[in-house]
């Protein structure tokens, strides 16, 4: 394993990898159907019940 | 589609979670770091380099010590003025036995790959006592205190020893008499044949200019007087080392 | 008892001075009454150690801002160095250490155990683990410190204290990813929230960095030196591989956490797009462990390295982008709260900041630029555009928004105190930022100027002498925010006394819409 051979690899497969993985990632998290799931997760910090005095 | 009913599984495990995160940060530094480690030509290949002797490694742990780093690079650019004000641009090779590394982040103060030879050891010692009497416009602490403090050189050996377990090339022979070569490098007059057999090109001196004792100025000025002074670049060959 | 086996001065100091720390502890742990046992708590959660951690944050911020204005005191005027002990290369990894690690740090830890816990609405993993991880992490804090001090260093930028220091944080981490995880794994809530997400990576990465970068053969057991393990080129390397992923899961991804938290609570509306910020976070975590040879341009690092620092570097303009967008559209429909509510006012600036540093830094790294700015103070400024702006501003707010609700307080001491802090703090960062911006490419260009003659124009000591009026005025810029942070620890410390301050109230907030 030397310079090139890993240049080649970098170039060709391993870049058509990860873009591979950043493109699912992208469609996994926009799919439909997610928006809720989001939206939800979104309130977590929200809805904590105990909140104490609640000051600005 | 049966792999998005499972939407949520890294969302809600958070151990899939912790390793997901690991092996993505790992990705980026086993891919930058570790070729660094089995390229042959990641270090050039050069006449002169050797080992610090045991004086000049003394003097650059107060290098270190002191925060000299902070202020002053030992990296030189292959730039036209970089070239020009302070040498050759800095080689892979020339810092090959550096644990650690000393090549700096900010100039503060000038780069310092090179200084070796370039002053007096009288004008290092009153450059590091008293900064601003040889340079006005000089930002820099007083080092006075070096020249009364006595260098302790008790576990010199020790030094030597760690540095061989993580790669410097140090014989048993040079770890054995590393405390006699740190006293005969810092007494001009005494019989230096082999210590220059151990570590070619040695400067001798009494550094500090006080021939009472070996102080920590004698061994900060060791160093300072060898840096950049090893390679030689009659033999090098800029081609065959294209990186 | 290490002291009298100790081979060199300062090891047997330093473990003396380990020794008074342990026993001080031990004897202030004896002598507290017991505080009945969380009686301030009806939450359910663990906040002991946030309650002290919010009172360090403070503490250790305004300590670490007047040894930062020592130092760009001591540029100034180098009279200021006291050596050997105050002198400047001893002085500076204090100051970087203090911000970075003492504030910084103990802002983390403490809001990470404040927002897990109510994201999670579980308790502290691990009883009185947290404990352990919040003195332990003071332990490492204070015998780094001193290390500096009596000149103990392995020279390694942000990563200076030696190896016995390095195993103790170790040890401290691992049970801080322990309690961390555990937290998250006996959660009641089914998702886990984002911000949790950016401090589990910043916890990991940062245990991977410190123990791969801190890798060395110490001379001796009972000595205070080691020499690390890599050499020259390789070392540089794996330095920077930890320095600029420093920058990027310590001063980024952890107080990310922190924005996705407290911004959405302080502003009363969730963020703005939570896809969004998965997609922030895998790309951002993916993204930043490659800049690191950003530092080492046109040095003897191979070309094939600093080519993938230099593409890395610039791709990651995009996702800090996009987090500073979700950060700031989480305002949507309330932008009046702007005007009267200065603490979101000081968050929004801290987003504002990340994106403003997030587009220097790419800049910077590119190769061309590069070439100018490093080496010169242009770095310094864009480092504290983004220490000062983003880091300090976001735990400011933290801090603010944490206070009362920890102490049950109906409100701070004084909302116009943080308007103060907020002004004094903002024009602290510009007047730092832009003197500093000037310096370094008048710097830059003074080094590489030549004459018609093919002569240097300027030597070296001269581009030191033009410097001087711009060290004076950062040092202006950085009392200002010094004073600023002051006024926040009058503010708190009043708030927790249980006083409010008679004042004109801040503008009423205008009909509030509703959420999108």
């Amino acid at each position: 394993m030397d310079y090139d051979n890993l240049r080649h690899f970098a170039d060709s497969w391993g870049l058509l990898y990860l873009f591979i993985i950043f493109l699912g990632v992208v469609i996994f998290l926009f799919r439909p159907g997610a928006k809720q799931q989001a939206v939800e997760a979104a309130m977590i910090p929200l809805r904590d019940s105990d909140e104490g005095a609640d000051s600005k | 589609m049966s792999f998005l009913a499972k939407h949520d599984i890294i969302e809600r495990n958070a151990s899939l979670l912790l390793m997901g995160s690991l092996v993505v940060v790992c990705i980026g530094g086993l891919v930058e770091v570790t070729p660094l480690f089995f390229f042959q030509n990641t270090i050039e290949k050069v006449e002169g380099m050797r080992p610090y002797t045991p004086l000049e490694l003394a003097g650059r742990d107060i290098y270190i010590r002191e925060g000299c780093y902070v202020c002053h690079s030992q990296m030189i650019r292959p730039f036209r003025d970089e070239v020009e004000r302070y040498g050759n641009y800095s080689l892979a090779a020339e810092s090959m036995y550096d644990h650690p590394f000393q090549w700096g982040s900010k100039r503060t103060g000038p780069d310092l790959a090179r200084v070796g030879g370039r002053y007096s050891n009288e004008w290092q010692v009153q450059h590091l006592t008293d900064p601003r009497s040889v340079v006005p416009e000089s930002i820099m602490p007083s080092y006075a205190f070096l020249a009364k403090a006595t260098l302790d050189y008790r576990t010199i050996d020790g030094k030597l020893q760690a540095n061989a377990h993580v790669g410097a090339p140090y014989s048993q022979e040079m770890i054995d008499n590393a405390a006699a070569d740190l006293v005969a490098q810092a007494t001009p007059d005494s019989d230096n044949a082999a210590v220059t057999e151990r570590y070619p090109k040695a400067v001798f001196g009494n550094f500090d200019g006080a021939a009472s004792r070996i102080t920590e100025m004698d061994a900060l000025v060791a160093y300072l007087q060898m840096l950049g002074t090893l390679v030689d670049f009659d033999s090098y060959d800029t081609q065959a080392n294209f990186r | 008892m290490f002291s009298g086996l100790a081979v060199d001065d300062a090891f047997r100091i330093h473990m003396g001075i380990l020794t008074f720390i342990l026993g001080l502890g031990a004897i202030i742990a004896i002598r507290l009454p017991q505080p009945a046992a969380d009686a301030e708590d009806t939450t359910g959660y663990m906040d002991g150690p946030v309650r002290i951690g919010s009172i360090l944050t403070v503490f250790w911020g305004v300590i670490g801002f007047t040894v930062g204005l020592v130092a760009a005191l001591q540029l100034a005027f180098p009279e200021l160095n006291f050596g050997p002990w105050f002198n400047f290369g001893r002085i500076r990894p204090l100051h970087t250490s203090a911000v970075i690690f003492a504030f910084g740090g103990t802002a983390l830890i403490t809001t990470s155990f404040y927002a897990v816990q109510r994201t999670t609405r579980a308790r502290l993993f691990g009883g009185d683990l947290a404990w352990f991880v919040f003195w332990g992490y003071q332990l490492f804090i204070a015998m780094a410190a001193t290390g500096y001090l009596l000149g103990i260093t392995q020279s390694r930028e942000y990563a200076e204290p030696e190896w016995y220091v390095d195993i103790w944080l170790t040890i401290v981490w691992v049970a801080y990813l322990i309690l961390f995880l555990g937290t998250l794994l006996k959660r009641k809530e089914p998702h886990i929230y984002v911000a949790n997400w950016f401090y589990l990576a910043f916890i990991v990465t940062v245990a991977l960095l410190h123990v791969v970068n801190n890798l060395a053969v110490p001379m001796s057991f009972f000595g205070s030196r080691s020499y690390s393990l890599f050499s020259g080129v390789q070392d540089a390397m794996t330095q920077w591989w930890y320095g600029h992923n420093a920058v990027g899961f310590f001063l980024t991804a952890g107080f990310l956490g922190m924005m996705y938290y407290f911004l959405p609570k302080q502003a009363e509306r969730p963020v703005y797009s939570y896809r969004l910020s998965i997609i922030h976070f895998w790309a951002l975590i993916f993204l930043y462990i490659w800049a690191g040879p950003h530092h080492l341009y046109y040095t003897a690092l191979p070309d094939w390295a600093q080519t993938l620092g230099m593409v890395f570097s610039i791709m990651l303009w995009m996702p800090s982008w996009g987090g500073m967008i979700n950060g700031l559209m989480t305002l949507r429909g309330a932008w009046d709260k702007m005007r009267t509510d200065p603490i979101i006012r000081m968050m929004v600036l801290a987003v504002a900041f990340y994106g403003m540093s997030t587009f220097e830094g790419p800049v910077m790294s590119i190769k061309s630029v590069n070439a100018l700015s490093h080496y010169t103070d242009w770095t310094i400024g864009h480092v504290h555009s983004g220490a000062l702006g983003w880091v300090g501003m976001i735990s400011f707010g933290a801090v603010y928004f944490m206070v009362p609700r920890l102490w049950k307080r109906e409100r701070l001491y004084s909302l116009r105190m943080v308007n103060w802090h907020f002004w004094l703090a903002t024009l602290g960062i510009v007047v730092y930022a832009a003197v500093m911006w000037v310096s370094g490419i008048m710097q830059g260009l003074m080094w590489r100027e030549y004459d018609s003659q093919g002569f240097l124009v300027y030597s070296f000591a001269e581009s030191v002498a033009a410097l001087h009026p711009y060290y004076v005025m950062r040092a202006a810029g950085g009392l200002l925010y010094l004073a600023g942070s002051v006024v926040m620890a009058v503010n708190i410390g009043m708030t927790i006394a249980g006083r409010t301050r008679t004042e004109k109230p801040m503008p009423a907030p205008a009909q509030l819409q509703p959420a999108q």
